[in-house]
């Protein structure tokens, strides 16, 4: 067989292609442009990765992590965001904690229960719309709804945040109870399980990878967030760990101050606390890739 | 015996299985608790609607129709709020003429062009544009992009100044580095991952059967793109451009750096101006009265609009991925 086939494969090939024209050029040009809008993007995302880190990178050191935020005007070697990256920490684990389990009930109700019917219909298209209102809307909507009633606290910025992620881990959480085959289901069923018992102990386990790591996309979203805390959560200089009473800070809230100082020292632990932050979110998404490879069993 | 259930069992109340016609108390317990979990989302939306259009109340009586005037000017008592809207307007405009043909081209160049194992790592950089805070975009717009453009914008507008369209909107004497421009831009940057991952999902689902027709045709690449790809993906781009929309008109605190604080009305996308979102967080702190009714009331106005576009968006992107499966 190689044999034979060794002389027809010989003859020289000829060349079928057009020669050179002006489609050709064409169809070269838009593959270039197509290249360029690539690198395009890139050249703001290396900017500002490259200046937060060249700034920030000098302010950061342990006293800066820890201790508390001093007055505006003095230089970058005094104090520091310890009372932010708490605040950041604290407000952000407990919107996660409101809004992940509710957000995973919804996604079964769409799901496992609402099937084909007009209201998880409506309730998955209200929910894609709620990803695209405003955070500064959340923000408004708690501020009215609990901080004119019980005052600036951790509280109410993690609810403000828990509004801005419920809808996207209802959506990516029902994106991977969907990948669940049927077949799970159905044995469970068989072996006379009710159906809140196949939801919690098959169907849920087995799209587990997933949902955790669209939560923490979520999670990452909301540590970034400024909008929603504005005027939930108020500003402290020094740190408060009681996430249910009393102002707090965040780290973006800080940013946003420092952003708008004339003093170069406040300017200073605002590069410091966007380093942080940036650093924050990238362990938030970088475990949600890990998550996803390791333990994801269905993906899209 | 049998005939007997059968008939009973389509009447599900008085069925003859005792043991099927009550799921246990958990069971049903369980169902309620998704069941209310999922209408939070409603129940939530409504509660929008209704507080901050309440504590915007004072405005909208006021005012009248006057909350749409050209008057901004708290001191005076005067709350009308177009030049906000104007501005919202045109900063997602320049975000959307940026970002689009950014994001379809790089949404082509994963699809069609380069193999996939290229695709996934330009995807993970793509998407760190949106890993970015909004604060970080706004600390590095305002800190170390403004002064910069500020030498740009003053020469640019020195030599359009007095030509016909060219002068119209980059020219004026009020030049500044935070500006419409300004955060038009930033915030193209911070709708790419969103339009280019929306456009990548419309653009995958082209049958793989029609490109290789157009290419077995003789088309180019490009040739087959045009014939091929985009008169399938045309619904779905639409849709995914419409949510970047959404996204620039809301996203709040880059802009507010930015932007320049100066509710104007003016072509000259080079001077400082304002927007909703920007207004409300920058103002918000320092007002009482009807002045935050009216902060209110622009919260109120932005909701609308922003539930209008996705819901537009959210409609026409369901309709294409719907006629993309029939097709």
């Amino acid at each position: 067989m190689a044999v034979t086939s060794q002389p027809q494969a010989e003859p020289q090939k000829a060349d079928l292609r057009e020669p050179p024209s002006w489609r050709r050029t064409k169809n070269q040009i838009m593959t270039v442009l197509m290249v360029v809008a690539f690198a395009l993007t890139m050249i703001p995302l290396g900017f500002v990765l490259v200046t937060v880190i060249a700034k920030g990178a000098s302010v950061i050191s342990w006293s800066f992590l820890t201790s508390s935020i001093p007055p505006n005007v003095l230089p970058a070697n005094v104090g520091g965001m310890g009372p932010a990256i708490a605040g950041t920490l604290v407000i952000t684990a407990l919107a996660t904690v409101i809004a992940v389990p509710l957000g995973i009930l919804g996604a079964i109700y769409i799901n496992e229960y609402g099937g084909k019917g007009i209201l998880a219909r409506v309730i998955g298209f209200m929910s894609d719309v709620m990803t695209g209102v405003p955070s500064i809307i959340m923000g408004l909507f708690i501020f009215t709804l609990w901080t004119l009633h019980f005052q600036y606290s951790g509280l109410g910025g993690a609810f403000a945040l828990a509004c801005l992620m419920l809808p996207i881990v209802i959506r990516s959480s029902e994106e991977m109870l969907k990948l669940v085959p049927d077949s799970l289901r159905q044995g469970a069923y068989a072996l006379g399980a009710t159906k809140a018992r196949v939801t919690m102990t098959v169907v849920l386990p087995a799209a587990l990878g997933g949902i955790v790591s669209g939560a923490l996309l979520a999670v990452a979203r909301a540590a970034g967030e400024t909008a929603p805390l504005l005027f939930t959560i108020g500003i402290v200089t020094s740190v408060n760990w009681n996430v249910f009473s009393g102002a707090n800070t965040s780290l973006p809230s800080q940013i946003f101050l420092n952003a708008s100082q004339p003093y170069t020292g406040a300017q200073a632990r605002g590069w410091g606390a966007a380093l942080t932050l940036i650093v924050i979110a990238f362990i938030f998404m970088i475990s949600a890739r890990l998550v996803t490879a390791r333990y994801a069993r269905y993906s899209s | 015996m049998s005939t007997v259930v059968k008939a009973d069992s389509a009447v599900p109340a008085e069925s003859a299985h005792p043991l099927a016609r009550r799921r246990p108390l958990g069971d049903r317990a369980f169902a309620l608790l998704a069941l209310a979990a999922g209408l939070l989302v409603l129940v939530i939306l409504i509660l929008i609607v209704i507080s901050t259009s309440q504590q915007a109340s004072s405005w909208f009586s006021t005012e009248g129709w006057g909350i749409f005037a050209y008057n901004w000017n708290p001191g005076a008592n005067q709350f009308g709020v177009l030049a906000f809207i104007y501005g919202t307007a045109v900063t997602a405009v320049i975000a959307v003429v940026i970002a689009v043909p950014v994001s379809i081209g790089i949404a082509l160049l994963l699809t069609e062009v380069v193999p996939r194992r290229w695709a996934r790592p330009i995807v993970y950089v793509v998407d760190l544009l949106a890993v970015v805070p909004s604060v970080v975009w706004g600390l590095w717009g305002i800190l170390v992009f403004a002064p910069w453009a500020n030498h740009i914008y003053g020469s640019i507008a020195s030599g359009v100044n007095g030509i016909w369209v060219l002068g119209f909107l980059f020219g004026g004497n009020n030049i500044s580095g935070a500006s419409f421009f300004t955060a038009g831009l930033i915030l193209a940057f911070m709708i790419t991952p969103i339009v280019t991952s929306l456009s990548r999902e419309v653009v995958a689902t082209t049958p793989s059967i029609d490109k290789q027709g157009a290419y077995a045709l003789g088309a180019t690449r490009w040739e087959m793109i045009r014939g091929v790809v985009w008169p399938h993906s045309q619904g779905g781009v639409v849709g995914a451009v419409l949510l970047g929309l959404g996204r620039a008109m809301g996203e709040t605190i880059a802009v507010a750096l930015v932007i320049g604080s100066n509710p104007v009305i003016t072509s000259h996308l080079f001077s400082p101006g304002y927007n909703m979102p920007a207004g409300i967080a920058n103002l918000f702190g320092e007002s009482s009265g009807v002045f935050r009714a009216a902060l209110m009331g622009m919260g109120v106005l932005l909701f609308a609009f922003t539930i209008i576009i996705n819901v537009i968006a959210r409609g026409v992107v369901a309709r294409s991925a719907r006629r993309a499966r029939g097709a």
